[in-house]
């Protein structure tokens, strides 16, 4: 990689300039370099990885099409077959958990991932294949001639190529500046606060019942949000946890306690704390995650440009999961395919580059987002985040819990526990819209 | 797991800190109380403080989420940009 300091030689002119080394960008310049293409990506990490987050789990299908049996090789944490799902009131949790033998094949499987290693490792395999990585650059400015990008600057230096693909993550100033992308609205924006939690690989296999190089996705919803949008999750690392909040910006202010407040008493509860007991941290990090959906897909190319990855805002929250690269790794290869198209027809036009869009429309990437596309006003149901959980401690406490005093019928303590949290109606209308939105 | 500061949680990180050329600019006229209070929330490194009726906001330690520029709309937060390449925060494990 060309460090920062080293000249790059300006005149040269590539075929394709990537900005950022995430999953998407290191994605097109493997697949575009593959093909014979002159690609730049530029990085304003140090290294590619060093400014990337993510909750911390892949899944692996996308890659898998790309990078046939990938998981053998790259420096992912553990193969998750193990799903827990958790609403959390006050003082109790009700769990869901589910096991299943398929989760441990290659086309369905997910896995626990650290983006600073693994988006190095995928970043190397585009090397390999001859892609130029610049590094500890940060790209400042497009430029733009007669409408058309055609390059980036970073400083003084100007940088030229036909096509530029923007990869630079969730807040994309240069998406921003090209008016591709609206600044991200509050109600479909959620904050991730995150830890990386160490921990003995033996003590994480014992706690969460794992086989070796096995991993939970734990989703955890109620209390930690505080009853705004969001919640916890939970991923098993090799020698660690990730354990992050999640919560739409919008209801911060709404609560006495701030963001990193909410996370540490999150990390308190009675179901959280005695997994990441005898931790030690090691990192706290934070990062923007888009929750509008479909609906909040931006304009994806435009003369000389197109847009890839969390840039174009490709991410799914549907509550039990959270999508988001896959999406990076699929938009990213199509992205290259489209340029590959363009390269032939020797026309990097909006019109050449909208084969982007049907191509994306055709892939599971906008038929995943467009079939959920009701997930983001499920969401807005507070009932799944505030009253359902309490509901589930009344029932569930009244069964478990014997003190010796005389025993209720279910009828007589369920029936009530559900009135109170709106009803059997709004359950039922909260259930039909998830049976849609899922 | 023993409670931490965000201070604490920060001293773990890496960061290659660019004092002097500070990433963020704030509006340090704006005195809207409520506004503030929303980004001094919101801001997962405890960056921003208000003091004094005013906002108080120093960029080192920066995660570079863009939390607080979304959460303010441009009304404390009126310049965010990330840091210059290679600076800032380093992630050693993502």
């Amino acid at each position: 990689m060309v460090k920062k300091g080293e000249s790059i030689v300006s005149d040269d002119r590539f075929d394709a300039i990537i900005v950022g080394a995430g999953p998407a960008g290191s994605i097109a310049a493997l697949t575009l370099a593959k093909a014979g293409l002159e690609v730049l990506v530029i990085e304003r990490g140090n290294w590619a990885g060093s400014k990337n987050v993510s909750g911390g789990r892949l899944y692996g299908h996308a890659l898998e099409k790309i990078l046939p049996g990938f998981a053998e090789e790259a420096p992912i944490e553990r193969k998750i077959t193990k799903e827990r799902i958790s609403l959390l009131s006050e003082k109790a949790g009700t769990t869901i958990e589910y096991t299943d033998e398929s989760f441990r094949k290659a086309e369905t499987a997910s896995y626990s991932v650290l983006r600073s290693k693994f988006d190095k490792w995928l970043a190397e395999k585009a090397e390999v294949e001859g892609a130029m990585f610049i590094t500890g650059i940060h790209a400042d400015e497009m430029i733009v001639k007669d409408g058309k990008v055609c390059g980036v600057k970073c400083g003084d230096e100007e940088m030229e190529s036909d096509v530029v693909i923007l990869a630079d993550g969730v807040n994309s100033p240069l998406a921003q500046s090209l008016g591709m992308k609206k600044e991200l609205a509050q109600a479909e924006t959620a904050v991730g606060v995150k830890e990386v939690i160490g921990l003995e690989e033996s003590v994480i296999r014992d706690r969460f019942g794992l086989m070796e190089n096995e991993g939970c996705a734990w989703m955890m919803a109620g209390f930690p949000s505080d009853g705004g949008i969001g919640g916890m999750c939970l991923y098993t690392n090799k020698e660690s946890l990730s354990l992050a909040l999640v919560l739409t910006t919008s209801y911060i202010g709404q609560s006495e306690l701030s963001v990193p407040q909410l996370f540490e008493r999150a990390k308190a509860h009675p179901v959280v704390a005695p997994l990441i007991e005898g931790g030690k941290l090691l990192e706290y990090a934070a990062h923007l995650v888009t929750e509008g959906g479909y609906n909040m897909i931006p304009t994806l190319y435009k003369d000389g440009v197109l847009l890839a990855g969390d840039a174009a805002n490709m991410v799914i929250n549907i509550a039990y999961t959270v999508r988001g690269m896959d999406f990076a790794i699929e938009s990213g290869r199509l992205a290259a395919e489209t340029v590959l198209k363009a390269k032939e027809k020797g026309d990097f036009s909006a019109s050449t580059l909208s084969v982007y869009k049907q191509m994306l429309d055709n892939s599971f990437v906008l038929r995943d987002m467009k079939h959920h596309l009701a997930a983001p006003k499920l969401m807005e149901h507070t009932e799944l985040f505030t009253k359902y959980p309490v509901m589930a401690e009344e029932i569930f406490s009244e069964m478990f819990a014997i003190d010796g005093n005389p025993r209720r019928h279910l009828m007589k303590f369920a029936m009530p526990a559900l009135k109170k949290s709106g009803g059997i109606f709004k359950l039922a209308k909260v259930g039909m819209d998830a049976l849609r939105a899922l | 797991m023993k409670k931490m500061s965000v201070d604490d949680k920060l001293g773990i990180d890496k960061f290659y800190p660019d004092e002097l050329n500070p990433h963020i600019e704030i509006d340090p006229d704006f005195t809207d109380e409520e506004e503030i209070m929303r980004v001094v929330k919101a801001c997962p490194a405890e960056l921003y403080k208000y003091e004094n009726g005013k906002v108080i906001f120093n960029h080192e330690g920066c995660l570079e989420c863009g939390t607080c520029r979304v959460v303010s709309g441009g009304k404390v937060v009126r310049v965010w940009h990330y840091p210059m390449g290679s600076m800032g925060i380093e992630y050693r494990q993502g």
